[in-house]
């Protein structure tokens, strides 16, 4: 296979990802999207690529770029449709939410007043996120009215591309993990726990620890439901687990990172997905 | 079969002190320098070259 790759900064990930491909005797072409253009009146470079595997760690160059690469006929993983539905937390929520996956309560709202009222109804604790962000930046957990009001202001003072747009939900109460499963292709073979006790936001790039994560079968098909509904070829999908109504899905990343799950659970991520994505090539 | 990495040595836009840098280096990959700085490197027209890594940006994530 003929493989390139999108990315604009080489982590672990993108690293391991070119030298496993090239370990198994595929061609890579790194697309390094600070150097790239692209140019109307000319068709694109590299015409030969099969597959674009998509690892931008900005949103924007992720989205524009599988965009861009779609209209010229490549096909990109995952496509600029998954990367949206997943980065805007609005989108995620409410699509899984139509499709009959368990969600925390959520609420949207689109003034300050509103917001507020909405929140009262929820019942405080509640979180509030951007609407767009990731690694838990700017999520606050807001124990009273007072509290979600001043973190609602600093929003709006905010340069956010959704600052005028509320995004609260209920504080779930977890243990003190949550779980990240990995969709790769037609599979949810691997995961972590992502353990925290000193700070409720469980996310790695805040301290959290990683566990192997035992899957079971309703997780599993669980986050085989969520791709059905978001689309897509590699997901990594955040799921909270409440005493009473079980599973809950949290939030669903199109660009995911996986080292700390390669590590803990010895499991050749980057592999898996050339494997199925050669399937899929090959179809 | 042993593959064996050429190092080159590349100047650092910080403090003009020398970097080594490992020849199979990608565009795009992170580079710490001993004066603390963090470094990018890019390709100047075909030669591997540094400059200060990007600031996580506010769209930055997974």
């Amino acid at each position: 296979m003929i493989l390139g790759v999108s990315y604009d900064l080489l982590r672990w990930e993108e690293r391991n990802l070119i030298d496993e491909a090239k370990k198994s005797g595929n061609k890579v072409i790194p697309l390094f999207t600070k150097d790239i253009t692209f140019l109307s009146s000319e068709d694109a470079s590299y015409q030969e690529i099969e597959a674009i595997i998509q690892r931008n760690t900005s949103h924007s160059r992720a989205s524009a770029t599988s965009m861009l690469f779609e209209t010229y006929g490549f096909k990109v993983f995952n496509d600029s449709l998954t990367l949206n539905r997943c980065e805007n937390k609005l989108l995620t929520t409410f699509l899984l939410r139509s499709r009959g996956v368990p969600v925390p309560r959520t609420a949207i709202a689109f003034s300050r007043e509103r917001a507020l009222e909405i929140a009262g109804k929820l019942g405080y604790p509640v979180v509030i996120k951007p609407i767009e962000g990731s690694w838990g930046r700017m999520v606050a957990r807001a124990q009273d009215e007072d509290t979600l009001r001043s973190l609602i202001e600093y929003q709006e003072f905010t340069t956010l591309q959704y600052k005028t747009i509320f995004y609260v939900q209920e504080y779930v109460n977890k243990p003190d993990r949550d779980i990240r499963i990995f969709v790769i292709g037609d599979e949810a073979p691997v995961g972590i726990y992502r353990e925290n006790s000193k700070n409720w936001k469980t996310n790695t790039a805040l301290g959290a620890v990683a566990k192997p994560l035992k899957i079971d079968e309703e997780l599993r098909e669980l986050a085989l439901k969520v791709k059905e509904v978001i689309g897509g070829f590699f997901l990594g999908i955040d799921v909270f687990e409440d005493k009473e109504r079980g599973y809950l899905v949290g939030e669903v990343n199109g660009v995911p990172e996986y080292k700390n799950t390669v590590r803990v659970n010895q499991f050749n991520v980057s592999g898996f997905l050339l494997n199925k994505l050669t399937e899929v090539i090959k179809k | 079969m042993l593959i064996r990495s050429i190092m080159v040595s590349l100047k650092c836009p910080v403090c003009g002190g020398e970097v080594q840098v490992d020849d199979n280096a990608l565009p795009g990959e992170i580079v710490e320098h001993d004066c603390g700085a963090q470094l990018e490197v890019y390709s100047d027209h075909g030669r591997l070259s540094l400059r200060l890594a990007e600031q996580i940006g506010e769209d930055w994530g997974e």
